[in-house]
């Protein structure tokens, strides 16, 4: 994107073709009517470069995308991406480039990190062609969409 | 994106070692587009650019010029012009930001010893940030032409929804003049790189125009007698199912495998750069011809160059078209395209009714016509590394594959080397 963002900017990360990997994009996509001023959505398919240079200028960033890490489907974790080195590797963020753990990586090696930084992570289980969510991740989606909200409105 | 671009999980390397000998080689780093042609059945033909250019999210304008010059080719309409030129302008986007990634944040991390780009970021943060300023760059040519940078919106068939008005066109020159620096820049860098020795004699294939580097329009060559219409492609193109897997390999039906991508254009179309960029390669000694593919690298950052020119020169002489878009009448019918995406020759064929209802569409992306050419390469570098320890040969594999920029390299570490040796 080449606008400017400042204030609160919210990144839903994944491919709504592939199953669950599409659970960022609905998270976003059911904020994207109940912002406040001062917050903005951002859909993207995870690829670094783009991502960075997408939070430029942002105060705080949300990232949500799916997880493929074993555990339970549907299961919800945030994650304070400022806090110090973390390996995102079990975020699918896009098959096909650098996934959202190495736009981390790389945003602080760079000095280009937002002051806030909070990664949202679901879960998923299918993650094969074809469009729709399996239903706990649909469930956990709804859970992170009134999590947000009530962290941007905080 | 990339939904189809990789098999789902890793790539998947297979190596089988007899008596100390390599003796076979299976790579499996692609899928077909088989449920994009599936998808795209009963869909209108106007719809085909959109839905083709979810394939890939690297180089959805690859996707988009292929479908529209197809859907073109089917009605019997030519855009020309200005429409044409800006189509040039857009796919020289796509090019200045798939190679600016896959030249700094993919591939120099291999020649210089680096686990992935963040540790090169670590070391080297201002070429680095040079790099992803260039990607940027590329991106902003497809975000004031496409509509979108992910996903262009503003392409049709026939042309454009909407076309910028000449002062954001200036604008864009701007950061394009500090772009065509930052390549030059790019080449003496990867020039000095250190390159394995290793030159096959390949059968290059690329477009090839009257005029000009090729992006949207040529008949397709070799550098070995052919010399063909885009839409005789399936006449002179097999794809062959390797026996126990999904895979489909590419193979010229007279000579088997062949090598698409910058090192085959750059070797058919020399002579049809820009001043600059054969200045460019002249300096670092890089001859017309390239066999070598680790040396990719540089082709790529030629290319880069010479897009960021191309792009300089259509906006010079940019002249506001009288329509956004060509009209066209959808008729009864078979269209055929090929045009060179960054990666390579990216073929479409679609077969319309009387409505322009797709009935059926053939999709042959640049990555699969290279599968069996970089296995070949695989079997000739593996046997005098047999020796290595298992990683060490997994990265060198790697940056071997990496070398045709296959969709699937742009995860950093995506090959699961498996080895049998009996």
């Amino acid at each position: 994107m080449t606008r400017t963002v400042s204030g609160c900017l919210i990144i839903g990360i994944g491919n709504t073709l592939r199953g669950d990997d599409g659970v960022g994009l609905c998270v976003v996509r059911q904020l994207v009517t109940r912002l406040p001023a001062g917050v903005s959505v951002l859909e993207s398919n995870g690829e670094a470069a783009a991502l960075l240079e997408a939070w430029t200028g942002a105060t705080c960033v949300l990232l949500v995308d799916a997880l493929e890490s074993g555990a339970e489907p549907g299961t919800i974790r945030r994650i304070d991406a400022t806090a110090g080195p973390l390996l995102l590797k079990s975020f699918r963020g896009s098959s096909h480039s650098l996934g959202i753990g190495e736009a981390v990586e790389l945003g602080r090696a760079l000095n280009q990190l937002p002051p806030q930084l909070v990664v949202y992570g679901i879960e998923g289980c299918n993650f094969e062609q074809g469009a729709g969510l399996s239903g706990a991740v649909a469930a956990s989606a709804a859970k992170v969409v009134e999590e947000i909200f009530g962290e941007i409105h905080a | 994106m990339g939904v189809l671009a990789r098999v789902e999980g890793e790539g998947a390397l297979h190596i089988k070692i007899k008596d100390h000998r390599v003796s076979d080689v299976k790579l499996q780093i692609y899928e077909p587009p088989r449920f994009f042609e599936a998808l795209l059945r009963g869909r209108s033909f106007q719809e085909a650019p959109d839905i083709t250019a979810r394939i890939c999210g690297i180089c959805p304008v690859a996707y988009q010029m292929s479908a529209c010059n197809a859907m073109e080719d089917a009605a019997g309409v030519r855009v020309a012009g200005p429409l044409r030129d800006l189509r040039r302008l857009l796919y020289c986007g796509e090019w200045i930001e798939s190679h600016a990634l896959h030249v700094y944040m993919l591939h120099a991390p291999d020649f210089l010893g680096y686990e992935d780009s963040i540790q090169l970021a670590r070391d080297h943060g201002e070429i680095v940030k040079r790099g992803l300023r260039l990607k940027k760059i590329g991106n902003e040519i497809l975000a004031l032409l496409g509509g979108r940078e992910i996903h262009p919106v503003n392409v049709r068939v026939g042309g454009f929804y909407k076309i910028p008005a000449k002062a954001e066109f200036h604008t864009l020159a701007e950061k394009l003049k500090w772009a065509r620096d930052a390549a030059l820049e790019t080449v003496r860098w990867v020039a000095k790189l250190p390159f394995p020795q290793f030159e096959r004699d390949y059968e290059f294939v690329a477009l090839r125009h009257p005029h000009e580097y090729p992006l949207n329009e040529g008949r397709i060559i070799s550098n070995k007698g052919l010399d063909i219409a885009v839409r005789d492609y399936d006449q002179h193109f097999t794809e062959e199912h390797v026996a126990h897997s999904n895979a489909l390999h590419s193979v010229l039906n007279a000579r088997g495998p062949y090598f698409v991508g910058p090192l085959a254009r750059y070797s058919l179309n020399f002579d049809r750069l820009s001043p600059l960029a054969q200045e460019a390669a002249r300096e670092v000694n890089l001859g017309p011809v390239c066999r070598n593919p680790f040396q990719s690298i540089v082709v790529r950052s030629v290319e880069m160059l010479y897009a960021c020119d191309e792009a300089l020169r259509i906006i010079d002489e940019f002249e506001m078209p009288e329509k956004p878009a060509v009209d066209l009448e959808p008729r009864v019918g078979t269209g055929y395209a090929c045009t060179e995406a960054p990666r390579g020759i990216l073929y479409h064929r679609y077969r319309l009714d009387a409505h322009g209802i797709i009935l059926d569409s053939k999709i042959v992306p640049p990555t699969s016509q290279n599968q069996k050419t970089i296995e070949e390469d695989l079997r000739e570098f593996v046997p005098p590394r047999m020796a290595m320890p298992h990683t060490e040969l997994e990265r060198q594999c790697e940056q071997a594959v990496r070398n045709y920029d296959p969709c699937i390299s742009c995860a950093t570490h995506f090959l699961k080397l498996r080895i049998e040796r009996t």
